[in-house]
């Protein structure tokens, strides 16, 4: 009998693996309650709602690692474990104890699939003999272990073939190769990472068609879903637009693959859940019947690429698109339980095991980031690059696509948006695979390039892009009917159509010399507004109680009445991306499970598929859908609710707060104009000088000479930015006049109608964070944390230690008092975040968001006072003050960096954010904490040897002392040819490696490929990467880029290092404590 | 050019033509499946039809060549769908639906909201309705008659000549009343021969000898085919294996004592889940009937229920070799889960 099961969850986010994991573990949990299982969760995620009291019965802040796991296995003696729902990490971490017999040891039973099959699965040549046995096609493909062997099969198998590292999570340095030469340098850098490579033949436009499938322990089975990339093989499904269910296949097509991957899942043995994915040729050559087949048999052409014996990504993707609890059922099926006892969540009447029927189609786009990475390359392909995804729920093709790209949050208003200079630029748009091939399509077809021919230049099929030629049709249409000049305003069955084609009001209006609002109210008055429809998993064949709700203009009907004044909606995040991630679902979820104690209905809007805000059962009607000013006006007046929340799904439904309160929307927080206030950085500034409150100086500038004259008075360095910031987008420190006036050509306009703000950057100074809420003006609760790197390095980069135990008594006391004023001035109401910096003493206030910030739940977790629940509290004007005792412990949070997914980005901290995820681990001392969370990043140090290299006097100086401590814990050091001769000079023997461009081996980059050393400190004289240097390629960027290249940490930041030596000084690994959330806050 | 869909209750809904334009009448159905168009279109279980597919995007992939149907035309009376494709992508398409429909003159209709019109079903179930372009008609119940004459064969005909794998000695004599092709597929592949016969064939005057029988699909109300039932009768008596599928299932009871009952709205649809009361297992078949055994006949017990609303999904007798299925096990459209059903029926003779 199970009464305690152990749940690996997944860790960071991070590229491959993201917000996803929260989901599933949430519902596992959920599901394992019911059964009256207590469940002891490992993730060292702390921004995850799955870490949260209400969820797992006890959670460990720990690394995800065969160590770890076995001394937690030792203290909690849980009678399972589940391996299933913490993504690639967890299964890995999995198969590493299950081979050194701790699970045997312990007695921990293996729930679900067992190990043996999964190790088949993972094992690209197992997995291929085995589906040859059960006479399943895969492409032909060879595991070989050097690029020699590989080179050989290459040659063989004719190229271009396609390269797969074994046991990576996202398809990880995989891609095609077309010459030899593209051939060894995908090879050295797969075999870089994992020990195993797999060639292929290359299946050149195939399609990519998805299954996700279920099974229990009677053999029950069921496919839940099927998907169609819009991209063709060649792009990882995870950077691939995606629909479902699948629109091209006909029925032979898609049933013959689903048996297909029905008996994959059974010959392995599946328990739970499985994913399984096919290419599936559009044009296969025979025509007559398969061998052994009856006649009239149509002919197919298939393999299978992958198959992932765990919850993933898509079968996220999967449970939201048919609203079909996957890893809810998946839990239940580990169990033991039969399909045929499960009760679909979303009807109540009717059973689990069956298959969705859709009455509608979703469309997923994934999103990148990539040009917040400097030098990183834009083009997409076998391997992920995205941070994120939206899915967009319509009755066409038409309609969901384009919302989906508006939920993207990336600036556009639809799939038709021109930001190309000539046709020349899209057709390599159209031709390269890069986040832009879609408007790349689109433009052409606007431009009317035909269809074959981008069908032949992309593989994307004619299906995709005829539905994509109707918008641009009807788009062209409107813009002619306009161009006649006989009427402005539109008809009323022409408007229909465009709204029913997915086209926003804005866009209509641009298109007419409207604005957004007289579209809208046109369209009201003439009764053209969206219906409200349900997901109910069965076409609406029987009477669902679903709350699961999507709008579209193909109705005339609502499947739901409006809630009315008890209910209040609340925005989540949208996409996660660089800034902006599982942190706002945890905010947004709390607030919306808080309302439940005030009698108030939630209503929750979110397009993010890898959210457990978008699970139905968080929240008591979920909307699906764009958080864009027209649909949450639409569904605002639809629900005739009371009020909205906007500040717990971070900046993008924050954004929305002045543009709703004109409209006359009721904001339940901080009123919208004292958002703008804050927002507004004049504004702002004047505030500040009004309350006496210290500001780092700066100005606006419309003109270069008056800018460069503003550096020199108050000297450099400088940050350089515009106005209205999320995540430090475009923002860069110059640390002269020369990078100050290259920077601005290159990467900002500066003129009258955008101006630039330039400030001083303050070297050498700490920067520290105030998280708080406020009611009516009054300050209820607050924390403090302080960051270990110094200003100059994003917040969201920023490793951040609570309490705050480098702030000053004296500074500490005058932060407190400086939120004190702005709470009162700007009569907050709400979450908010102030970042002060301190330096000589003196605090100065960067920054104050009127929302819940990023470090939101760690803080709640942390100090174990629920922020958000206050945020509810405050909202009805019933907050208690809370006063939080100084702790027995100390927490640090570290961020996830991703670099290694984004081939040529440079891996140094900036003023501009890059890292992907974040963990947080508590100990007795910071030290301890901090060591934890970089083990929980993926540090790992299998050598004493590290190489170092550091700019500057200064930092020398500095650091000479981390480096006489390294050297005493016996690690070898590697130094070029400065730091070489300063640390002998101070007595520390190093070995003497060149630089690059001194032409001598072995230089630096040989001693990190040959993997001599397994720690590489690089810090560089400049607090942030040279942006133009960079492009040059300079000896820092070259070391970094290597270390990362090859899986060997990397540190680049004075203060992080410092610590992280003190660290190694004071604690072995075994001397990290393995105490869970509850002993730390007891 | 617009026409309208007019319910009987007085409904009255416009939509855009992409079919023939001539009036049409019959009873107003919904699928849920989210493929197989060709394939249900041709499914003679839907005569007298006008079919609702709950899928809103139809026409996707054009429409093969006719050896790929489920019978040499379209059955349907009438099509409605959300949005119609007429730009399909498909190396098999021969021709749009569109196309399709306007040359077997069969009426199709774009309206916004179909899922309106599947709710509506729902709850006040299967209705009478019509597609009206400028002549109106009168409303025309399919159950009322018999449709036997318009689906079954005129004349016997054999198929699966060359036998092949293990049931090659099989004889199965294949009573269509409205058989879909696939069903002799399943067998022709299994290697044993099919004589098919019109639905009031006697089966007994047949020259050749034959080891089982197989009662089809087919549209409309069980005990409509009374011919058939008596055959069925005969055959029971004989201790000749039998095998029902949908209507053959329903006629197999009445043959044998049982009842049958219209449904509010049947099934229609690939995701209906069915439990073997033998063994607990849970299959996903396809559905495509209006009526249902209500009382099991003596010497019987259920062999299949549907999982969401307990109906009844098959029969099988307690000793002798006769059974039947609600579902379709020859799938197309749908998933192939129960194609095992011909090889225990086969494995009986």
């Amino acid at each position: 009998m199970i009464k305690k099961i152990l749940l690996l969850g997944s860790g960071a986010l991070k590229i491959g693996q993201a917000g996803e994991f929260d989901y599933s573990g949430s519902q596992a949990i959920k599901a394992f309650r019911e059964e009256g299982i207590k469940t002891i969760l490992v993730n060292p995620n702390i921004a995850t709602i799955q870490t949260s009291k209400a969820m797992a019965d006890k959670v460990y802040f720990l690394p995800i690692n065969p160590e770890f796991i076995e001394q937690v296995i030792i203290k909690e003696n849980p009678d399972a474990i589940a391996l299933s729902f913490g993504g690639q990490t967890a299964l890995n971490c999995g198969m590493d104890l299950y081979k050194k017999g701790v699970f045997k040891k312990y007695h921990v039973q293996v729930l679900g699939t067992p190990v043996s099959a999964i190790v088949t699965s993972e094992d690209r040549q197992l997995f291929a003999d085995h589906l040859k046995k059960i006479n399943v096609s895969t492409p032909a493909s060879h595991a070989v272990n050097s690029t020699k062997e590989g080179l050989k099969i290459a040659r063989k198998l004719k190229l271009p073939v396609m390269i797969r590292a074994g046991f990576a999570l996202g398809g990880q340095k995989s891609g095609v190769a077309h010459t030899e030469k593209e051939f060894m340098t995908i090879a050295e850098a797969a075999l870089a990472f994992s020990p195993q490579i797999l060639v292929e033949k290359y299946l050149h436009h195939y399609k990519e068609i998805e299954y996700e499938v279920v099974r229990d322990n009677f053999d029950n089975c069921v496919t839940v879903c099927n998907m169609e990339n819009f991209d063709p093989l060649g792009i990882h499904t995870g950077e691939s637009i995606v629909v479902a269910p699948s629109q091209t296949l006909t029925n032979y097509e898609y049933h013959f693959l689903r048996q297909k991957s029905i008996e994959i899942v059974r010959s392995l043995g599946i328990v739970g859940e499985c994913n399984v994915q096919f290419a599936l040729n559009p044009h296969p050559e025979s025509t007559g019947p398969i061998s052994g087949s009856f006649p009239s048999t149509p002919a197919i052409d298939y393999y299978v690429i992958e198959v992932n014996a765990r919850l993933s990504r898509s079968s996220a993707l999967a449970s939201k698109a048919t609203g079909y609890p996957l890893a809810y059922v998946a839990a239940k099926l580990i169990l033991g339980k039969p399909l045929t006892r499960i009760i679909n969540q979303i009807t109540r009447v009717t059973q689990a095991a069956f298959e969705p029927a859709l009455d509608y189609l979703v469309v997923k786009i994934p999103r990148w980031d990539i040009e917040k990475f400097r030098g990183a390359e834009e083009v997409i392909g076998s391997s992920m690059k995205s941070v994120g995804e939206v899915m967009a729920i319509g009755r066409t093709f038409e309609e969901a696509i384009q919302k989906a790209t508006r939920m993207l949050d990336i600036g556009v208003h639809g799939v038709i948006e021109n930001r190309f200079a000539n046709e020349k630029e899209i057709w390599h748009y159209i031709k390269s695979a890069t986040p832009r091939r879609l408007f790349a399509i689109t433009a052409g077809i606007k431009k009317g390039f035909s269809i074959d021919k981008i069908y032949q230049e992309t593989g994307v099929d004619k299906w995709f892009l005829y539905r994509l030629k109707n918008i641009v049709d009807a788009e062209k249409e409107m813009v002619s009917s306009v161009g006649n000049g006989r009427d402005r305003s539109l008809q009323r069955d022409q408007l229909l159509n465009l709204k029913r084609l997915g086209f926003s009001d804005r866009r209509i209006g641009e298109a007419l010399g409207k604005t957004e609002l007289e579209v809208r109210s046109f369209r009201i008055k003439n009764k053209i507004t969206p219906s409200v429809f349900a997901i109910d998993t069965l076409a609406g064949e029987f009477p669902a109680k679903t709350n699961y709700l999507y709008t579209t203009y193909w109705g005339s009907h609502h499947d739901v009445k409006p809630i009315g004044q008890g209910g209040i909606m609340v925005l989540g995040s949208g996409p996660y991306r660089i800034g902006s991630s599982v942190e706002f679902d945890w905010s947004s979820v709390n607030v919306a499970q808080n309302l439940k104690r005030y009698k108030k209905q939630s209503i929750v809007v979110n397009c993010n598929p890898e959210t457990v805000s978008t699970d139905y059962d968080m929240s008591d009607r979920l909307y699906f859908e764009e958080l864009t000013f027209e649909r949450v006006s639409d569904i605002y007046e639809f629900e005739k609710a009371s009020s909205i929340i906007l500040s717990v799904g971070g900046q993008t439904p924050n954004n929305l707060s002045t543009r709703l309160n004109n409209y006359g929307v009721k904001i339940l927080g901080t009123k919208a104009g004292n958002i703008d206030l804050a927002e507004n950085r004049n504004k702002f500034s004047d505030l500040l000088d009004r309350l006496g409150i210290l500001q780092p100086l700066w100005k606006n500038f419309t003109d270069m000479g008056s800018a460069l004259k503003f550096a020199k008075e108050v000297g450099y360095p400088v940050l350089i930015r515009p106005s209205y910031v999320l995540s430090g987008l475009a923002m860069n420190l110059c640390y002269d006049e020369a990078e100050l006036k290259s920077f601005v050509k290159r990467a900002v306009e500066i003129n009258k109608k955008h101006p630039v703000t330039i400030s001083k950057y303050m070297t050498n100074a700490r920067e520290v964070e105030l998280d708080g809420v406020a009611q009516g003006g009054k300050l209820k609760v607050y924390a403090l944390s302080n960051h270990v790197e110094h200003a100059g390095v994003h917040s969201g980069d920023a490793t951040i230690v609570y309490p705050a135990e480098r702030v000053r008594y004296y500074s500490g006391v005058k932060m407190v008092e400086i939120a004190q004023n702005l709470t009162k001035a700007l009569s907050i109401n709400g979450p908010f975040n102030i970042q002060y910096m301190v330096k000589d003493n003196k605090v100065y206030v960067i920054e104050l968001n009127l929302r819940a910030s990023r470090t939101f739940p760690f803080i709640s977790k942390v100090t174990g006072v629920n922020f958000a629940a206050v945020t509810v509290d405050a909202f009805f004007g019933k907050a208690k003050e809370y006063q939080i005792d100084y702790p027995a412990y100390v927490a640090v949070k570290a961020p996830q960096f991703s670099f290694a997914r984004l081939e040529g980005a440079d891996p140094v901290l900036r003023v501009e954010m890059s890292s992907t995820g974040e963990v947080a681990c508590f100990g007795d001392t910071a030290e301890e904490a901090y060591l934890k969370s970089l083990i929980s990043t993926g540090l790992s140090l299998d050598k004493k040897s590290a190489l170092v290299t550091i700019g500057g006097e200064e930092n020398k100086l500095r650091f000479a002392e981390s480096i006489w401590k390294l050297k005493n814990l016996g690690f070898e050091l590697y130094a070029t040819n400065h730091t070489h001769k300063f640390l002998n000079s101070k007595g520390v023997r190093t070995k003497l490696v060149s630089k690059v461009y001194e032409r001598r081996r072995p230089n630096v980059i040989d001693i990190i490929e040959q993997k001599k050393v397994s720690l590489v400190i690089n810090l560089s004289e400049k607090g942030d990467g040279n942006p133009v240097a960079s492009e040059f390629k300079t000896d820092g960027y070259l070391i970094r880029r290597a270390a990362i290249d090859h899986n060997i940490s990397l540190f680049t930041d004075l203060n992080s290092s410092r610590l992280f030596v003190n660290a190694l000084e004071k604690y072995r690994i075994k001397d990290l404590k393995i105490k869970s959330w509850e002993e730390y806050l007891e | 050019m617009l026409g309208n869909l007019i319910l009987k209750d007085g409904t009255k809904i416009k939509g855009r033509s992409f079919g023939h334009e001539e009036s049409v009448a019959g009873e107003l159905v919904f699928s849920t499946g989210m493929t197989g168009y060709p394939e249900s279109l041709t499914d003679p279980s839907y005569e007298g039809q006008i079919l609702v597919t709950t899928y809103p995007i139809i026409g996707n992939y054009g429409v093969p060549e006719k050896k790929y149907w489920e019978s040499s035309r379209i059955h349907i009376s009438g099509l409605i769908v959300s949005q119609y494709v007429d730009t399909p992508s498909h190396f098999q398409s021969k021709k749009t639906l569109s196309s399709w429909l306007k040359e077997e003159k069969i009426p199709g209709l774009i309206i916004d909201d179909t899922r309106f019109l599947t709710q509506k079903i729902r709850d006040q179930g299967a209705q009478l309705a019509k597609i009206v372009f400028k002549k109106n008609i009168e409303f025309f119940d399919p159950n009322l008659v018999n449709l036997m004459e318009k689906v079954s064969v005129k004349t016997t005909r054999k198929v699966g000549l060359r036998a092949i794998e293990q049931y090659k000695k099989m004889s199965i004599v294949l009573i269509d009343c409205g058989v879909k092709e696939n069903i002799i597929r399943n067998l022709v592949n299994r290697g044993a021969q099919v004589i098919v016969v019109p639905w009031d064939f006697d089966i007994f005057s047949l020259k050749e000898g034959f080891d089982g029988i197989i009662i089809s699909n087919g549209p409309g109300d069980p005990k409509m085919c009374r011919a058939t039932i008596e055959t069925v009768k005969q055959a029971v008596a004989k201790k000749i294996p039998i095998l029902g599928i949908c209507l053959g299932s329903q006629i197999l009871a009445l043959a044998t004592g049982g009842e049958t009952y219209k449904l509010k709205f049947g099934h229609r649809g690939q995701n209906q889940p069915c439990i073997d009361q033998t063994n607990n297992r849970c299959y996903v078949t396809t559905q495509n009937h209006g009526f249902a055994i209500g009382k099991i006949p003596p010497g019987f017990k259920p062999w299949f229920v549907n999982a969401n609303d307990k109906t009844n999904e098959g029969i099988i007798h307690n000793n002798l070799p006769f059974m039947s299925v609600q579902f379709h096990p020859e799938a197309c459209p749908g998933p192939m889960d129960t194609e095992w059903i011909f090889d225990k029926f086969l494995q009986t003779l």
